[in-house]
């Protein structure tokens, strides 16, 4: 490397530095507060960028045993789980139909489903909120989201499989369904991988249709257990709220650390929400 | 042996219809349809059925629990008459312009950065992406803290470094600071989606454009605006038309940060609507002025189809 060109990347690191503190410094913040001791965390004094007293992990162990955190978490699992399956399957099918398949109106219904997609959950969840008050409410309405997603990021897999390898198995005598089952699928594998990590991402981070459609303890997913049953009247547990921001952020962010590739594909074939 | 022919009989007639069936769903036209079907179905139950509960509730007198009456678009005129909402109205402006304009130069200029040869890229790049994956209003907590009137570290930063006069500002008690604090959030964690799109249209530029350019003298500003931008042009119209939808229905940060004070100045569609709808009951007020947001969702679809669909296919 030339001296010019070595000093030209280094100013391009330089360039970056405030972007990425402006990135990271709400999370670092975030986990700091979290650990640290009340008597600093009240304190105008001290300085607010690091720990000067000592960690500690009360505000953990308060949130784990005193709140009902484990329940909600136990919910954001029960209906990202089981969204995401419904939705990957409806969406794979309906994907498989649109992309591949001649039939009537196949081109409105695509654009149908893509039009569904950009329709904002804000738009509607006053007249759902007339709905039942359970965490089932959820599993049912998280797919009208999720489904337009996948059907949407599937067609571009699928297209992407030659027709001839399909066309080849059904010469050889498989079925429509056997050629989509054997041949299709395992080729789309990375198609179907990225849509299932967007749908489980988009429903675990939902929070307006949760707000709206559970209330009590028992039902509440975890953004809006901490979102809200931490936060009592005027009295604010700071370094609970920040261990709970934390805490349920967890399963996204390893899902992120060992798939970033797919996040970063997905997120090009225009995964927005 | 009559049970035995019966048998012989029976099995024939079982297998023709499973037949009857495989064969039919060998068939596109039928095959296609069914599959189509679950998607449609709950499209149209949960998308198309709320949306016209919706568009009933607008111009009724709903109350949550009293039978509605048909009154018009009262509600629709009736909302110009509340501050509330002239605010709001206003506010969902200012905010999406704001958010989506300093994405728009903010995202270019990070993503040019990107596309230089670079040190830890897949980390850098890792690390840019993560405000968009994380809970928004798990973050958001954060950003609150950090906001807040006594312990802010904003406030503190500033001071340390000099920026602000004691005690600096009370970002989410006073209107222009809550706003600009509900921007700075919405830039925050709309970024990763702006940079990592452009990133990739910036990609996608061949070499010799640029080579080209450079040969017939063109410095890096004349490189920016004759090839760059222009061949960029349609990512950045798609990027600004999905961010600006997003933007102007946004929830999550407003809810979480402002809840819409002081006294309404970050309000914005969806809040009222909530606030409105269900925590004062007025669900037909409440989704008038969720429809509000209906013509910008109008002009973006349009915009999409027209120019966007035609790129993809």
């Amino acid at each position: 490397m030339t001296r010019r060109k070595l000093t030209q990347r280094i100013a391009m690191h330089l360039l970056l530095v405030p972007f990425l503190i402006f990135a990271l410094f709400p999370f670092y913040h975030m986990a700091l507060t979290s650990l640290k001791q009340n008597k600093e965390l009240y304190d105008r004094n001290a300085v607010p960028l690091l720990i000067t007293k000592g960690p500690t992990l009360e505000h953990y162990t308060k949130l784990l045993w005193d709140t009902a955190f484990l329940t909600w978490t136990k919910n954001s699992l029960l209906v990202t789980v089981l969204s995401t399956f419904v939705s990957l399957v409806i969406g794979t099918i309906a994907a498989y139909a649109l992309s591949r398949l001649k039939f009537f109106a196949v081109g409105t219904l695509g654009t149908g489903i893509f039009v569904t997609y950009l329709v904002p959950t804000s738009l509607l969840f006053l007249p759902l909120a007339q709905v039942v008050n359970s965490k089932w409410a959820l599993v049912v309405t998280y797919p009208t989201f999720l489904v337009p997603f996948c059907t949407w990021l599937l067609m571009g897999y699928f297209r992407t499989v030659p027709k001839e390898v399909e066309e080849c198995a059904m010469v050889d005598g498989a079925t429509r369904i056997q050629a989509l089952w054997r041949i299709v699928l395992p080729i789309a594998v990375p198609g179907l991988v990225c849509a299932a990590l967007f749908a489980f991402t988009l429903s675990w981070n939902e929070f307006i249709y949760a707000l709206t459609f559970t209330s009590s303890s028992d039902q509440i997913t975890a953004s809006v257990g901490v979102t809200s049953e931490l936060i009592r009247g005027d009295i604010y547990y700071w370094g609970s709220l920040m261990a709970g921001a934390v805490l349920a952020s967890v399963p996204i962010v390893v899902l992120y650390v060992f798939f970033l590739d797919y996040y970063v594909s997905g997120l090009t074939a225009g995964a927005i929400k | 042996m009559a049970i035995g022919r019966v048998g012989v009989a029976a099995v024939p007639a079982r297998v023709s219809l499973r037949a009857r069936v495989g064969n039919l769903l060998d068939r596109e036209e039928w095959l296609g349809p069914v599959f189509v079907s679950p998607a449609l179905f709950l499209l149209l139950l949960l998308v198309a059925y709320p949306f016209c509960m919706a568009l009933y509730f607008s111009v009724s007198n709903a109350f949550i629990g009293r039978p509605s009456h048909f009154i018009g678009i009262r509600n629709f005129v009736n909302l110009w008459g509340s501050d509330a909402f002239r605010q709001t109205f206003q506010n969902a402006f200012v905010f999406t312009g704001a958010a989506v304009g300093f994405k728009l130069v903010l995202g270019l200029s990070l993503a040019m950065i990107l596309n230089q040869p670079l040190w830890f890229k897949r980390l850098i790049r890792g690390a840019v992406l993560l405000p968009w994956v994380i809970p928004t209003a798990l973050s958001t907590l954060g950003w609150w803290w950090m906001f807040n009137s006594l312990y802010s570290v904003v406030n503190w930063t500033g001071l340390a470094l000099g920026l602000m006069d004691p005690p600096g500002p009370n970002w989410l008690g006073q209107r222009y600071y809550a706003m600009t604090a509900v921007v700075v959030v919405n830039i925050w964690r709309g970024l990763p989606f702006f940079v990592i799109t452009i990133l990739a249209g910036l990609v996608s530029i061949p070499r010799e454009l640029y080579e080209a350019a450079e040969a017939d003298g063109a410095g890096p500003i004349a490189r920016f605006w004759h090839v760059t931008l222009p061949l960029l042009k349609p990512v950045l119209g798609i990027v600004v038309l999905f961010s600006t939808i997003f933007t102007f229905s946004d929830f999550n940060i407003v809810y979480v940060l402002t809840h819409g004070g002081p006294i309404n100045s970050t309000h914005l569609f969806a809040t009222l609507a909530r606030q409105v709808g269900l925590e004062t009951g007025r669900i037909g007020e409440g989704a008038a002025i969720s429809l509000y947001l209906f013509p910008v969702l109008m002009i973006v679809v349009w915009a999409q189809l027209r120019f966007v669909r035609k790129q993809a296919y």
